[in-house]
């Protein structure tokens, strides 16, 4: 631009009114700047979210059993049995109370402890048993899932806490059950970070806990000053505390706003201490199926009622919506009905697809008498859904192909069918693949209609066929997500990144084939 | 005997008899057509196969249609029967009830060998399975006859000057027909279902009762205004477009006319990410990030007008969901809805009026500004309407985020229930079909239908003419 002073602009007025002029047009591209930035940051703040659940779901803790298959108490087991969960319990329960032996005496005590691995864990343990009958007689080790509270606290999610190593205390048992261990100044970096973390002092409403820990024993803190701190033992012996360097765990949050108790806490610290306790991939969350322990769920089932689901709604959505295109595109009369069509198909891609499962539930489940809950139904009602998508796309892709293919068919004697089946439907054929593959996309990522037509209940297994009951990826996501317990929002979180990866692959054939089959005429 | 043929699997049966059959139908036509194609100076008009194919859809119509039938009315007829035959007993029995034990009846009878020990049950469930495998029968022999006799007509037609390629293709194109016809088929299905059982609500709740009505509590009590409802929805699909209106017209200014060509290659692309992220991850992001977000804003807010002596208690509700918090999201999720079609409309300016613009001395944003976005007005509109229309319709963030307690309040930190949140509610879990509850979920959804049907026709329309004008 030539020198504005050198321009017509050359009164102070007018050039002020040119700078405001510039300024303005700066900042409307700036607007434009940020609305691309705020829809970019929304995105990443989206998937950094889900992303952060998932990775801490990815992995989680097992504590090892050597469990006693002993012959005489499953030596009677036979391949078609129920599998003896009961039994399988019974030794992890013995093995706990026997590393545990202050939690026998006690029924409240007992089933704190029970509560670290919950009952149904030994399930496919048990299953196993009944179909290998030669592990009895041997003693298998099993790892088992901790219960979700205590993974989520080892992970750092709930009741939070902090270790302060404190070293080597003397150790005073004068007032036995009490303990007290004493080091000058040995406790004030403890009462540093106590205060540090707001903490009230030991024994006032509100107050959280303090363990000292020691190789596998644990006490309970009462009273705390700089080189005395007195507690009650919760597990493990004294002399742990004589042999082993000490260190405090502080809890800031009261025993009761949480869901673990300082018992369980030390029970699994010492068990962690014996290294029974391991970090290991989450691979049950996609082998098992639904659960009401977060620990023992998995979306296998859900995967599986997709899956199914998907295979109904292609198998009538991809065939009937590719013909529609060719009727439409390459036969239709000028007339009132094809009007009529092209109008509905239209209307029909911006329907909210409650509305479908609406329909479904009137039309499939009341008039027609189908099941509940199966994924044929679900196939059904999806293909309905995506079927304007598909028509709409594959349309586009026959509109793609010049009209002086199908001129030289028609030139040397082919009828107009034989045009479009034999020279005009193979040139469309990868446009109208990538439109059949973004409508199962969207199909996959569909809720509201699965929910209207009974797929959110709870189904505990794998269904075998489409007329079973069944559940969807989504709708598992949508019931986990709105469960109370926390450890379910890690858990939702995997589930979403199963999806998205299915979503991310088929997107990703879409590109592979635009890529490649992509032609200008 | 006959109980065990109502265990039979119809569909496999039906599908393997439509392949037989019609394997048998392309045989018999093409052998037919063989022997006067090879037989020296005839030529016949159309090649063997045609011939074969001609029997062949003789041979599968029939099936085709029989099954269908059997799929749409065999379970009513059945029970309909049974219906007939049951004692006077039954009678005690409310419609409503009567169609549960039906069900019960149905679901036991699909299980071979099923006894509950209840004797009158389980002599029902035995009649029942009579009925079907009688049902199942004269289907089957029924579905066989017309298929035989389809392939021994179309078998006698066959003669060398028989036009068998023609009549094959003009059956292919009805069946083409059909299938395009299919989509008028759905939406007279959705508008009958949903009219039909709207009709049965409003006869039991006067019309301007459920439109007018401030009281909605059909879980519990039997109170159907739906005025609450429809405020819910209208106030988060504002929040909505408080959000998405600006970011997705100013992204849509920014991609088309100052954006280069690589920048806007990519950032495409990624917004359109945001449109195929499925409606119930965003739920969830609403329920983990921005809902305990928007109630700790909301908290900071109160004490800060109680510290500043503005209030004397909490202003904002300040809820764990909150409409906010859910129009945010469903902000963020129809951005894309927004830009992409206002990015195609602003590019299908033409050049021209930009240049005139220029060649006035506009910079470039007043030539954006008085120009190019009042000539695309209608375009933008549209885009915002079926925005609008998207999220008026949009299900799992509210039914996820937005909160069940229907009431009119304008605090947006409030929860609110929409349409949608409603009909979810009232049809899952197990209820049944014909109480004004699951009833209402009907007229809700027609409500729901026909607001986003004048949105859609709308727009759709809009930018037709907008099209028409530029192209």
């Amino acid at each position: 631009m030539s020198d504005p002073v050198a321009s017509p602009f050359a009164s102070e007025r007018a050039l002020k009114r040119l700078r405001r002029r510039r300024a303005a047009d700066r900042r409307f591209k700036w607007y434009g700047r940020l609305a691309i930035g705020f829809a970019l940051a929304a995105l990443a703040l989206l998937l950094a979210s889900i992303a952060t659940q998932a990775v801490s779901s990815a992995s989680y803790h097992v504590v090892a059993f050597d469990l006693n298959l002993d012959k005489k108490t499953f030596g009677t087991t036979r391949p078609d049995d129920p599998p003896p969960v009961d039994k399988v319990y019974g030794l992890v329960r013995s093995d706990l109370l026997e590393r545990f032996p202050e939690a026998d005496t006690d029924p409240a005590l007992r089933h704190e402890l029970m509560g670290l691995v919950t009952r149904l864990a030994v399930l496919p343990v048990a299953r196993e048993i009944v179909r290998k009958p030669r592990d009895i007689g041997t003693v298998r080790r099993a790892a088992l899932p901790l219960s979700d509270d205590l993974d989520l606290f080892l992970k750092g999610a709930t009741a939070r806490h902090l270790t302060v190593p404190v070293g080597r205390v003397e150790v005073d048992e004068d007032e036995l059950p009490a303990v007290t261990l004493t080091g000058a100044g040995a406790f004030e970096h403890v009462i540093a970070v106590a205060s540090l973390e707001a903490m009230p002092e030991l024994g006032s409403p509100g107050a959280g806990s303090i363990l000292m820990t020691a190789g596998a024993s644990s006490l309970e803190l009462t009273r705390l000053t700089t080189s005395e701190a007195t507690g009650n033992l919760l597990t493990g012996s004294i002399d742990d505390f004589r042999a082993h360097p000490v260190r405090a765990r502080l809890i800031p949050a009261p025993e009761s706003e949480r869901t673990i108790s300082d018992r369980q806490i030390a029970w699994l610290l010492a068990l962690k201490a014996d290294g029974r306790v391991a970090r290991v991939p989450h691979w049950s969350l996609l082998t098992h199926t639904d659960s009401t322990q977060p620990e023992l769920a998995g979306a296998l089932a859900a995967i599986v009622g997709s899956l199914l689901t998907l295979l109904i709604t292609a198998a009538l959505a991809i065939p009937v919506g590719i013909l529609a295109s060719i009727y439409l595109e390459e036969f239709a009369p000028q007339n009132r009905v094809t009007g009529l069509i092209e109008v509905n198909i239209n209307n029909l891609a911006a329907v909210p697809s409650i509305v479908f499962g609406l329909l479904g539930a009137a039309v499939f489940l009341g008039a027609f008498g189908l099941p509940r809950s199966a994924p044929v139904v679900g196939g059904l009602v999806l293909a309905l859904l995506i079927l304007p998508v598909v028509i709409i796309a594959s349309r586009t892709a026959l509109k793609a192909v010049p009209q002086s293919i199908r001129d030289a068919a028609l030139a040397i004697g082919a009828s107009r069918m034989q045009t479009v089946f034999h020279h005009v439907l193979p040139l469309a054929a990868p446009g109208m693949l990538t439109g059949a593959i973004l409508g199962m996309a969207r199909a996959l990522g569909e809720t509201a209609p699965l929910l209207l037509i009974g797929m959110v209940a709870f189904v505990a297994e794998v269904p075998r066929g489409p007329t079973d009951e069944a559940t969807a990826l989504p709708v598992l996501i949508y019931s986990w997500a709105t469960q109370a317990e926390r450890a379910w929002e890690p858990m939702t979180g995997a589930v979403i990144l199963i999806l998205l990866a299915f979503l991310i692959a088929m997107n990703g054939v879409v590109v592979f084939l635009r890529r490649k089959f992509e032609r200008r005429w | 005997m006959l109980s065990e043929l109502g265990h039979l699997p119809m569909d496999f049966l039906l599908l393997a008899a439509a392949v037989t059959l019609a394997s048998f139908g392309f045989i018999a036509g093409r052998l037919r057509a063989e022997q006067f194609s090879f037989s020296g100076d005839i030529h016949p008009n159309s090649r063997p196969n045609a011939h074969g194919y001609f029997v062949l859809m003789w041979s599968l119509v029939p099936v085709v249609l029989v099954g269908l039938g059997y799929i749409i009315f065999g379970e009513g007829a059945s029970r309909a029967v049974l219906r007939s035959e049951l004692p006077d007993g039954f009678s005690i029995l409310t419609p409503g009830e009567l169609t549960t034990y039906l069900d019960t009846v149905a679901r036991a009878a699909r299980m071979p060998g099923f006894l509950s020990g209840e004797r009158v049950f389980d002599t029902v469930t035995e009649r029942y399975g009579e009925i079907r495998g009688t049902i199942n029968l004269i289907t089957l022999c029924i579905a066989g006859a017309l298929s035989l006799s389809g392939m021994v007509l179309a078998r006698r037609c066959l003669s060398p000057e028989f036009r068998a390629r023609q009549h094959v293709e003009s059956g292919i194109e009805w069946f083409l027909f059909l299938c395009a016809a299919l989509a008028i088929a759905t939406t007279v299905g959705i508008v009958a279902s949903l009219v039909f059982e709207s009709l049965r609500f409003f006869s039991e709740v006067p019309v301007w009762d459920f439109l007018l009505g401030t009281r909605w509590n059909a879980q519990t009590s039997a109170e159907f205004g739906a005025l609450p409802l429809f405020f819910g929805t209208f106030m988060i699909s504002f929040f909505a477009m408080m959000v998405a209106a600006p970011v997705g017209l100013f992204a849509a200014i920014y991609l088309s006319e100052y954006a280069s060509r690589q920048v806007r290659a990519i950032i495409k692309p990624v917004l359109e990410i945001l449109a195929g992220i499925p409606t119930v991850v965003y739920g969830f992001f609403a329920l983990l990030v921005v809902a305990p977000a928007v109630r700790s804003v909301a908290l900071w807010i109160n004490q800060l007008l109680i510290a500043w002596g503005l209030a004397d208690g909490a202003v904002l509700a300040a809820q764990p969901t909150s409409a906010l918090a859910a129009g945010i999201v469903m902000g963020i999720m129809v951005i894309p809805f927004v830009s992409s079609l206002s990015d195609d409309v602003i590019r299908a300016v033409p050049q021209s009026l930009r240049d005139g613009a220029y060649a006035m001395g506009a910079t470039k944003s007043e030539a954006v500004r008085q120009v190019v976005v009042p000539a695309a007005l209608p375009g933008i509109i549209a885009a915002l309407l079926l925005a609008v229309s998207r999220a008026i319709g949009e299900t799992m963030i509210v039914v996820m985020a937005a909160g069940q307690r229907a009431r009119i309040s304008p605090d947006p930190t409030s929860d609110l229930t929409t349409i949608t949140v409603q009909i979810v509610s009232l049809l899952t879990g197990e209820s049944e079909f014909d109480s004004p509850k699951t009833l209402s979920a009907f007229a809700l959804g027609l409500v729901l239908f026909v607001i986003t049907l004048l949105f859609n026709l709308v727009a759709i329309n809009v930018v037709k003419r907008f099209r028409e004008k530029y192209e």
